[in-house]
Formats: C-alpha cells, sequence, structure tokens
C-alpha cells in the first residue's frame, strides 16, 4: 500500500470513528475527539498529498460501493495538490476546534441540552467534512465526483446551522447557502452528465481520451456549465452571495475549513474540466474566466473595504483572493491556448501559489477572527479595539495574517502577487504587434489587479488598526482575555506556515511546478529557478523575498541603533493623547471602521451605494433641542439585491402558476400520467 | 576591488545626506519666490539635530507598533535607496527588487505609519492614515500600469535595465508611450510625498492634513526618524523619475570617476525636480479631499494611454 | 501666468536682518539657549488664552514677508508634540486655563513659555475682568516675557531669537 492509499486510509477511518464518536456523553470529550479526529483527517491528507506531489500516483476501484455505478478514485498531481492544502488546513483547524467551545451557561435547576458548537451533529459533522473534502479531488469518475461534492455540500450546511438556536440570521444564511450551492450542482451535474454520455463512460480518464473528438459547441456547453457550477463554490461573482451569508454564521473553524479549503475545490473543478479533462479549449473561454476573475477581485475588494463586521470583510477578501487566482488561471488559458507556454507556466504557477498562500493566511484570520469572537462576543470592528493589550498572542498572528493577506512584503501574498504580475506584464511582446484582444485586457488586467491590491492593504489595516490597536471602543472588548492553549496552538501552525511561504517560497515553488505537468497545454516546466531569490526562465525578472526580509530587518536594526547612539537618552514619557487640549478623548471618539472606509466608499459611491439613516430625538420640551442623534450606514451587497429578487420573483410567480395543475382533482392528476406515458411513447418511437 | 559595493555605500550615503538638504532646497524656493529670505539650507539638519535631543515621548494606550513604526519607515526607505539605480546601474542587490517591488516597499512605509496614526488612538490619527490609504490605493494602478508601459519595451521590469535601455535609446524617451508615462508618474509622485495640490505639508488645520496627521503624536527621536523618512522618500520617488526619464549621467560601469560623476548628476537632477516642484507648488492652492481620486483617476488615463501607444504607434 | 510676472515684479519683500538680540539682566531666561540644545532651531506653537487678537496680528506679521522670523530658524507647527517653546498671548481666562496646562503638559522636554504681550504678563487693561483667571505665569511657569500691547514685531523676533541663538 502506497503513502497516498494509507493516508486516504487514514482519512476514511477517521470519517468512520466520528460517527461512532458521536455516542459518547460528554460534550468535552466530544469535542476533544472531533478536533482529533480532524486533526487525523489532515494528517492523512498531508501525508498523501505530499505523497502525490512528489510523483507517486495511485489509484482504487470499489464495484458495488455505489448503485448503477463503481466507486472509482485516482490521485495524480493536481489532486494531490489539493489533497495536501485541504489536510494542511484541517489539521491546523482541528486543533483550534479542540480549545473552541465554552462551557455552556448552567441555569439554575436545569442542565442546558447541548447545543450550537458543543451539539453532537456540529461535532460529529467536522471530521466528516474534512474528509469529504479530502476526498473531492481523488475521485476517478462522475459519480465518485458527484457524491462526494454533495456529501461536501450537506455536511458543510449542516455545520453552518450549528448556532441556529442562537440567531435568526444562521437559519437565512442555511437557506442561502442550500439553495446555491445545489444550484451550482445541477450545473455541474449537467456538465459532466454531457461529458460521460459523449465518451460512452463515466471514468475520467475515458472522458479525456474522448473529448477532443467533442465538437467545439458541445465543449463550449460542458465548460460554461461546469464554469458556473464550480465558480460559484469558488465565490466568484455574481454567484458568490452565499459566501458572506454563509461564513460569518458558520462557528469560525467551520469557516476557516470553507473558505481556506471548499473554495479551492471550485478552482480544482475548473482545473480538472477545462485544462485536463477538455485540453485547455480555445482562447474565449479563458478570457471569460480572466474577466469574471477580475471581476471577482475588485467588487469582492470594495464590499470587503466597506465591511464593519469582521468575519463578512474576510468572506468578501475570500472572493476577492479567488478573484486573483482566476485571473492568473485565465491569463495562463489565454497563454496556453496560442501556444505561449513559458508565460502560462509562470501564470499558472502563480495562480497555484496563491492559492496556497490564501488557504494559509485565510485560516489563520479566521482562527483569529473566532477567538476574538470567542473572547469578547464582538464580530462588529466598530466596538472593538485595544485588544492588542489584553490578548498579545492573537494580535500577533492576527497581525501576521493581515500582512500576507495585505499583499505587502515581507508577507506571503506579496510573493505570488509579485509573480502574477510578472506573468501579465511579459505578455505584450518586446517587438512586433501584438494580438488586439491581449493589448486590450492585460493592461486592464493590471490595473484591477493593482486596484485590488491597494484596496486590499487599506482592508486589512482597517481590521487590524481599529479591531486591535488603541483603545477598546466597547466594555466587551475592554474586558477580553487570551484564549485557551489549543487555539493558540492552531493559530501558530498557520503562521508558521504563512511565514516559511514568505521568506523560503522556492521550496514549495518546486512542488507546485509539477502540478503544472498534468495540465497538457502548459506542460512540464520550471518557470521560476534561483536559490535565494526568484529569478524567471525564459523571460527577465527577479525579486527575493528573502533579502527584502533581511533587508528590512536589518536597515530597522541599524537605524534604531544609530538614532539612539545620536540621541539624547531621555526616556520615552507616556502621556495623554493630544486632543487639542479640550475635553479628554475617549476611546468612542477614536476612529471607527466606519469612519476609516468612508473615504473609499464616497469614492466608489455607485458600486457600493451605501444606505443611510439618520435618527434624531428631540427633547419633550422643544423641538428645538436635540437629544441624541442615531446614526446607521449600511453596505449591502448591491449585486445581490438588484439581480436575486428578480429571479426568486419569477420562481415564485412560475410556483404560483404551477399550483393551478394541482388543483385535487384526481381524474385530472391520472390524465397527466396518461398524457405523459403517450407523449414518452411517442419520443422513444420516434428517436429509436 | 568592490567598487559596485562603494557604489552602493555612495548612493545611500548621497540620499540619506541629501534628502534634508531637498527639504531646505524647497523651502528656500518657495521663500524666495514669497519675497523672502527663508532659513537657509542647513535648517533642517539642525532641526533633526535638536529633535534627536528632545524627550520621545508615547500616547496612552498605544502599543509597540507606535514606536517601532518610524523605524519601519526609514528602513523601506532606505533599503530603496540601496537598491534602486539612483548613482549607477550596477548594484549588486539589483536582482533584490525590482520596480513592482519598490513600488510595494513604498507602499510598506505608508502603511506603517497609517498602522501608527491608528494606533494613536485619536481622532486625527485615524482620519490622516485614512486619507493615506486612500490616496496610496488610489495611485497603485497608476504606478502599476505605468510600470508596465515602460517595461514592456525592455521585457523586464528591473529598474536597472529600464535605466539602461532609456539611455541607450534616447528616442524612446520622446515617444508618446514614454511621455504620457512620464506625466502620470509626476502626478503619482506629487501624490505619495504629500505635495499641493494633494496634501499641504506645511498645514496647521488638522482636517486639512492628510501625512501630517498620522505624525501628530510623534516626538523628539521618533519625530526626527519620520521627518528623515519622509525626506529620503521625497528623494526617492524624484530620483526614479529623474533616472527613468531623464537617464544621462547614471553609471553603467563602477569606475570611481563614473560613480562620483553619476552622484553629482543624480544630486543636480533631484535638485532641479525639487525646484521645479516647489515652484509649482506657489501657484496653486491645496485641493479638496474628494477631488484628488479625479486626478488620481486621470492619471490611471494617462497610463493606459502609454500602454495601448505603445503598442498601436511604436 | 500673471502671478509669476507679479513674483519676478515684487521681488524680495523682506527687509535686512535685524542685529542680533543682547541679554537683557532681568529677563528671566533660566539656562541660555545654548545649553539647552536649540542651537539654532525653535519650533513654536502658539495658543491664544484669551487675547483681543492684537498680538496675534504682530506675531503673524512678524513671521510674513516683511520681518520673515523663519530665516532666524523659527517655525510655526501645529501640535505641541513637535514644540519647543509655547507662545501665549492674552491673559489666561477660565475656559482656557485647563488647555493650556494640556499644551504645555503635552509638549516634550526640554521647553520654554514666551508670554507675547503685556495681558499675557500681568492681564493688562484685563485685569480683574470676571472671565479672566491671571496672567501665564500663574498658570505656566513662564522663561520669557514680551512687554507691549501689542509687541512689536521687533520685540518678538529678539524674544525667540534669544531662544533659537540665531
Amino acid at each position: 500500500m502506497t503513502l497516498v492509499g494509507a493516508g486516504l486510509l487514514l482519512v476514511s477511518c477517521a470519517a468512520g470513528l466520528a460517527l461512532l464518536m458521536a455516542m459518547a456523553p460528554s460534550a468535552r470529550t466530544r469535542g476533544f475527539v472531533s478536533g482529533a479526529l480532524t486533526c487525523l483527517v489532515g494528517l492523512g491528507g498531508v501525508l498523501a498529498g505530499s505523497a502525490a506531489l512528489l510523483g507517486s500516483t495511485w489509484s482504487a476501484t470499489a464495484t458495488h460501493l455505489l448503485p448503477l455505478s463503481q466507486g472509482e478514485l485516482t490521485v495524480d498531481r493536481l489532486s494531490g495538490l489539493f489533497v495536501f492544502l485541504v489536510g494542511a488546513v484541517a489539521l491546523a483547524t482541528g486543533v483550534y476546534s479542540m480549545g473552541y467551545p465554552q462551557a455552556p451557561r448552567h441555569v439554575e435547576g436545569m442542565v442546558q441540552p447541548a447545543h450550537g458548537t458543543t451539539s453532537r451533529t456540529a461535532q460529529a459533522a467536522l471530521p466528516l467534512f474534512a474528509a469529504a473534502m479530502v476526498l473531492v479531488p481523488t475521485a476517478g469518475n462522475v459519480t465518485t465526483f458527484l457524491v462526494l461534492w454533495e456529501l461536501m455540500a450537506l455536511v458543510s450546511l449542516a455545520l453552518v446551522l450549528t448556532e441556529h438556536r442562537s440567531r435568526p440570521e444562521v437559519g437565512q444564511a442555511g437557506i442561502w447557502y442550500a439553495a446555491m450551492t445545489h444550484a451550482g450542482l445541477v450545473a455541474i451535474l449537467l456538465a459532466l452528465v454531457i461529458l460521460s454520455t459523449e465518451a460512452g463512460s463515466e471514468s475520467f480518464a475515458e472522458i479525456r481520451d474522448t473529448a477532443p473528438a467533442l465538437s467545439s459547441g458541445t465543449q463550449s456547453l460542458v465548460f460554461v456549465l461546469s464554469f458556473v457550477g464550480f465558480g460559484s463554490k469558488a465565490g466568484l461573482v455574481p454567484l458568490h452571495v452565499w459566501l458572506p451569508r454563509a461564513h460569518p454564521e458558520a462557528p469560525s473553524y467551520v469557516s476557516a475549513l470553507m473558505s481556506a479549503a471548499m473554495v479551492n475545490l471550485g478552482l480544482y473543478g475548473v482545473l480538472r474540466v477545462g485544462f485536463d479533462l477538455l485540453g485547455g479549449g480555445p482562447r474565449w473561454w479563458w478570457l471569460l474566466v480572466l474577466g469574471v476573475g477580475a471581476l471577482s477581485a475588485l467588487y469582492g475588494v470594495l464590499q470587503a473595504m466597506a465591511a464593519t463586521d469582521l468575519k463578512r470583510l474576510l468572506a468578501y477578501s475570500t472572493t476577492e483572493n479567488l478573484g486573483l487566482i482566476f485571473v492568473g488561471v485565465g491569463a495562463a488559458g489565454t497563454f496556453a491556448a496560442t501556444g505561449q507556454r513559458t508565460l502560462a507556466g509562470l501564470l499558472m504557477l502563480a495562480a497555484v501559489l496563491h492559492t496556497v498562500n490564501h488557504a494559509a493566511f485565510k485560516t489563520l484570520l479566521f482562527m483569529g477572527a473566532g477567538a476574538v469572537l470567542r473572547s469578547t462576543h464582538l464580530r462588529d470592528l466598530d466596538a472593538m479595539g485595544g485588544l492588542a493589550r489584553r490578548m498579545p498572542f492573537t494580535t500577533a498572528f492576527v497581525g501576521i495574517g493581515a500582512l500576507a493577506a495585505s499583499g505587502l512584503p515581507p508577507g506571503n501574498g506579496f510573493v505570488s502577487e509579485w509573480l502574477l504580475l510578472q506573468g501579465l506584464i511579459h505578455s505584450l511582446p518586446v517587438s512586433g504587434t501584438p494580438d488586439v484582444a491581449v493589448a486590450i485586457v492585460m493592461p486592464l488586467a493590471v490595473g484591477a489587479v493593482a486596484l485590488t491590491a491597494g484596496l486590499g492593504v487599506a482592508t486589512f489595516v482597517k481590521a487590524f488598526g481599529v479591531g486591535f490597536l488603541a483603545r477598546p471602543r466597547s466594555a466587551e472588548a475592554a474586558a477580553a482575555a487570551e484564549v485557551p492553549g489549543t487555539m493558540r496552538v492552531g493559530m501558530a501552525a498557520a503562521a508558521v506556515a504563512c511565514g516559511l511561504l514568505a521568506l523560503a517560497p522556492l521550496a514549495p515553488v518546486r512542488a507546485l511546478e509539477s502540478v503544472l505537468g498534468v495540465m497538457p497545454s502548459i506542460g512540464d516546466r520550471r518557470p521560476v529557478q534561483g536559490a535565494v531569490e526568484l529569478r524567471l526562465s525564459g523571460i527577465t525578472g527577479s525579486m527575493s523575498p528573502l533579502l527584502i526580509a533581511l533587508g528590512l530587518a536589518g536597515g530597522a536594526v541599524l537605524a534604531t541603533v544609530v538614532v539612539r547612539g545620536l540621541g539624547s537618552g531621555r526616556p520615552r514619557r507616556t502621556a495623554l493623547v493630544w486632543g487639542c487640549g479640550g475635553t479628554r478623548l475617549s476611546p468612542r471618539m477614536q476612529y471607527t471602521a466606519t469612519a476609516y472606509a468612508e473615504p473609499l466608499t464616497r469614492v466608489f459611491d455607485d458600486v457600493l451605494r451605501p444606505e443611510h439613516d439618520v435618527d434624531v430625538t428631540h427633547y419633550q420640551e422643544s423641538r428645538y433641542l436635540v437629544e441624541s442623534v442615531r446614526y446607521r450606514q449600511r453596505v449591502s451587497d448591491r449585486l445581490e439585491t438588484r439581480l436575486y429578487p428578480p429571479l426568486l420573483a419569477a420562481a415564485n410567480r412560475w410556483g404560483q402558476m404551477a399550483r393551478r395543475l394541482q388543483d385535487g382533482s384526481v381524474h385530472r392528476y391520472l390524465a397527466y400520467g396518461l398524457v405523459g406515458l403517450l407523449l414518452v411513447l411517442m419520443a422513444l418511437g420516434v428517436t429509436a | 576591488m568592490a567598487w559596485p559595493v562603494a557604489g552602493v555605500v555612495l548612493q545611500v550615503f548621497v540620499v540619506v545626506a541629501g534628502a534634508p538638504v531637498l527639504i531646505a532646497l524647497m523651502r528656500q524656493v518657495r521663500a524666495r519666490l514669497e519675497g523672502r529670505v527663508g532659513a537657509g539650507l542647513s535648517q533642517p539638519w539642525r532641526d533633526l539635530r535638536k529633535q534627536l535631543a528632545k524627550e520621545p515621548m508615547a500616547p496612552d494606550g498605544s502599543t509597540v507598533l507606535f514606536t517601532t513604526a518610524p523605524v519601519v519607515v526609514l528602513s523601506s526607505a532606505l533599503l530603496i535607496a540601496a537598491t534602486a539605480p539612483f548613482v549607477s546601474t550596477t548594484s549588486p542587490l539589483d536582482g533584490m527588487a525590482d520596480l513592482y517591488a519598490v513600488v510595494a516597499l513604498l507602499l510598506v512605509g505608508s502603511t506603517a505609519l497609517a498602522l501608527a496614526g491608528l494606533d494613536t488612538g485619536s481622532a486625527f490619527g485615524g482620519m490622516g492614515s485614512s486619507r493615506t490609504l486612500t490616496v496610496a490605493a488610489l495611485a497603485e494602478p497608476t504606478l502599476l500600469v505605468a510600470g508596465f508601459a515602460l517595461s514592456v519595451r525592455v521585457g523586464s521590469s528591473n529598474l536597472a535595465s529600464l535605466v539602461e535601455h532609456a539611455q541607450r535609446a534616447p528616442s524612446t524617451i520622446f515617444s508618446p508611450a514614454t511621455l504620457l508615462a512620464a506625466v502620470a508618474l509626476w502626478i503619482v509622485v506629487v501624490a505619495e510625498t504629500g505635495r499641493l495640490p494633494v496634501d499641504n505639508p506645511a498645514t496647521h488645520l488638522e482636517l486639512t492634513m492628510i501625512h501630517e496627521a498620522t505624525i501628530l503624536e510623534y516626538a523628539g527621536r521618533d519625530l526626527a526618524v519620520v521627518e528623515l523618512g519622509s525626506a529620503i522618500r521625497l528623494v526617492i520617488l524624484l530620483g526614479l523619475w529623474g533616472n527613468l526619464f531623464l537617464p544621462w549621467g547614471v553609471a553603467t560601469t563602477s569606475t570611481p570617476g563614473l560613480l562620483a560623476l553619476g552622484a553629482i548628476v543624480f544630486a543636480a537632477k533631484v535638485a532641479v525636480l525639487g525646484s521645479v516642484l516647489a515652484a509649482s507648488e506657489v501657484l496653486m492652492a491645496k485641493w479638496r479631499l474628494f477631488r484628488v481620486p479625479e486626478l488620481l483617476a486621470g492619471s490611471f488615463l494617462f497610463g493606459v494611454l502609454a500602454v495601448s501607444s505603445s503598442f498601436f504607434l511604436a | 501666468m500673471s502671478l509669476l510676472g507679479k513674483i519676478r515684479r515684487t521681488g524680495r519683500v523682506a527687509e535686512p536682518a535685524l542685529p542680533p538680540p543682547v541679554e537683557e539682566p532681568g529677563q528671566p531666561s533660566g539656562e541660555s539657549s545654548a545649553d539647552i540644545g536649540f542651537r539654532g532651531s525653535v519650533q513654536v506653537r502658539h495658543v491664544d488664552a484669551g487675547s483681543c487678537n492684537g498680538c496675534e496680528i504682530e506675531i503673524a506679521s512678524a513671521f510674513g514677508p516683511v520681518y520673515d522670523l523663519e530665516r532666524y530658524g523659527v517655525r510655526l507647527v501645529a501640535s505641541p508634540r513637535h514644540a519647543d517653546a509655547l507662545l501665549v498671548t492674552g491673559p489666561v481666562t477660565h475656559n482656557m486655563r485647563d488647555p493650556l496646562v494640556k499644551a504645555y503638559e503635552a509638549m516634550p522636554a526640554p521647553k520654554r513659555v514666551v508670554a507675547l504681550g503685556d495681558c499675557a504678563r500681568d492681564c493688562g487693561i484685563f485685569a480683574d475682568a470676571y472671565g479672566v483667571f491671571g496672567a501665564v505665569s500663574d498658570v505656566v511657569p513662564v522663561d520669557v516675557s514680551v512687554p507691549g500691547c501689542p509687541p512689536t514685531p521687533e520685540a518678538i523676533i529678539a524674544a525667540l531669537r534669544g531662544l533659537s541663538g540665531r
């Protein structure tokens, strides 16, 4: 049994044990075991994934497991990457989830039933969810893939609904999530069914062989359907609306798993169907992907920039990062379609590296948000602040995550964004006339990536600065306490991963380069060389993240030493903050997240359309004197409020019309059956 | 001999020593145009010397970020001063940071100050921080797209290659693409260094401040470091603009004579550009904050036109 | 562009530099400016503690093009944290007493206080008014005081040059 097989077996056993574990009586034991099993699932995934990335392939078939079909698992380098990624995230979140549930408050004389994060369903579902996600990339035929995909969706729905008794928004979030994930499933199902019908077989291997023979119309239809379905799972606009609803309402370790692991499976689907099964495809497919990616990146970062709920901000940031990844994928596909393999390889590497970086920092950030939520019961940035003194470890970890997410050196987000930019700017040839489409699209793509990067910096400075620095803006924030050890260990693991990816990206890059060989239109190549610095091969460009980090650190130390030497040696005095001498500045007078985002919200007013509510209460005695003023600003998801209500209203109208068919008359129902049967017989007679 | 290393040391020295002198020169130009005498070219050095001797302070409730931000600003500026081609293009650190890494390092400096502004716990700091990042975020697209326009014909975004290519082929400097990119980048230089009409460095009205508002709480050696860092950023941005669009004088081989000439020509270029900037500031007033995004959008348009014209007109 | 023509026609407006100030006996100045290290650079933060604005007009004149106080290394700053000298005008009113103390405490050491005008020295014509708390020296320790109602720009320049040493 190879390492890959051993890893996957570990995953399945841990998932099976999870169902048994649900019978344990004590919530604390269950929580601990559930976390440990998730870690085992993660470990299995990491082992299997690394073995696959290093070259070993594996496949297995289970003939009587599924009705009408057989279960087939195949692991190649592409699946290995995603298995590894999901496994690593599950490992960190498993440790984190052990410490997460708080002791339920006991009411006098009553034992509270276990609900929320201590309920049996939630605790059993966690390892099962992780296991389903690890197994999805290993599916080798259509039925296995769909079964595992749906299992993943249902278990994650149960996890999203964990806290439905404490808040009504959770139920709403669950409904949106369920509806959209199943709409996506329908699209994927159609695409894969078309492929398998044309190929005459369900197995991916045989589909791959027969796909070149399909007409370009069929191929395009399959690609568009699978892009719609997988893109919705990845959180691309306009099918992203479930993300900012579901991720904030789920418990934070579930949000981490969903944002850092599950959305990557949408990317996996597009790569598998577009590059592997369909073998590349014409250029317009990938220009479409690039366009949707760029729009998602811009829209996601604008909404994140305007968001004041910390977890909603992180959810929109997921849309933004997946948008950037799909810009890379789209550009790679465009160049692969025209035969420019060097560029395609570099761009695909940039996209895949950004996936890994995003998984690392998004896990870290959601775990940090969960730590804050557990300590202060706050998600609203406007009420936070001053957490740096009360929760130093969490602040340090979230600081590392925010640096990575903002795409600044020496963070790891900068490395993949740099590679992406290098790929895009080398797209136009030094001499000769370029292709018109490329010459128009690439500068706009660079502009979109740049604006996203700039707004991303503003977003994460807001999230970190307003949430953790200065003084607490509310009593809950002032009463925060540091989180228990297992949560800190989970966060530390993710932070270490971010640090390794930032300072020594060449080792992961080597592993990721092997993935390129799976995609035939790109082929086996090594876009990046060098030891300490990243040097691009085939095109000119180099940058060294390690040397930049050392330079910054060294410069800081040198500057501190010189300045202290030249200075007078007077000790630093702590004084009241200067407020122009008036009344003492209270913490409530500090800038809030809403205020911080206001200039940019005004600049992008047409896209965000914030709604303002001003509520003035006058004194009873006189209308000229104001007792209090209440101001509320709400930035809703404009795509959701413009695109979805008409669709939902139309669906409602069709539903109402259909009710007229169901009037209760048995004679009518029998007539429906007879007419239906006659139509089917006539159709068979005509086509047979 | 390690002449390239000597070139790097010379470059850093010229930038650090000359930054306060540039500030003084710009103040002198402004003073003379206003009919005044001005404080003299060595005044900022006196100011720095005095500030180093004063007591540093920190507001109640701030964290270690407030005290380390000035050092981060200075450190990122020094790193750029060491790697970018100001005096010569043969720096051994050349492969470490290209145009995009330099832009990102500038943003690191702005971010450090923005975080420090929030850490002060005062409304002024938050306001300055928010406005700084608004301007920085809106200037990013222009910087990267204009960088794209410049790097396309060279096939690389490495700064030394860009300067050498411009030196070897002077006709490219007068092409529409380069001129458009020059205008776009000049607007960004004005915005990123906080000069009129985007920001007034000498204002006393807190509600009109962008950069100054984030440093209102700094005193003593922290203030000295922040002011020096900001001055170095001004030299870097003017120097990059000057060397990309007026590349003559930059040493392409590391011999002592060429290095010395390169240092003198660099100092002269930055002095002239600084004087032109100061003189233009006399003629205009500060724009209200919400006109600045229109200015930056216009510069982005120039950047996109630069890229397109480099293909459709080449 | 007419502005450029005007600049060319106007030329230099600043009057020639005044002779350096002489140390007068009886001026409470404590250590000389050389000991505390101002050495040619003084940043001044102005606080109006209740003046009639006559002194402010003279200060504006002193920093204006004709007298050009900046050439002696003196600069006005917005934040007391950046300042070395606190320039106070007017008698200290009840409402401005606390802000004046806060402004003084917000300044980093070493610092000096300049009381400008008769009102700042001994309340001048506003002595015993109901809104006035007292002179500046009743609230913060004063190092240099400049008599006059209002003091001439030359007197202001002499006081501040005494601090900067230029």
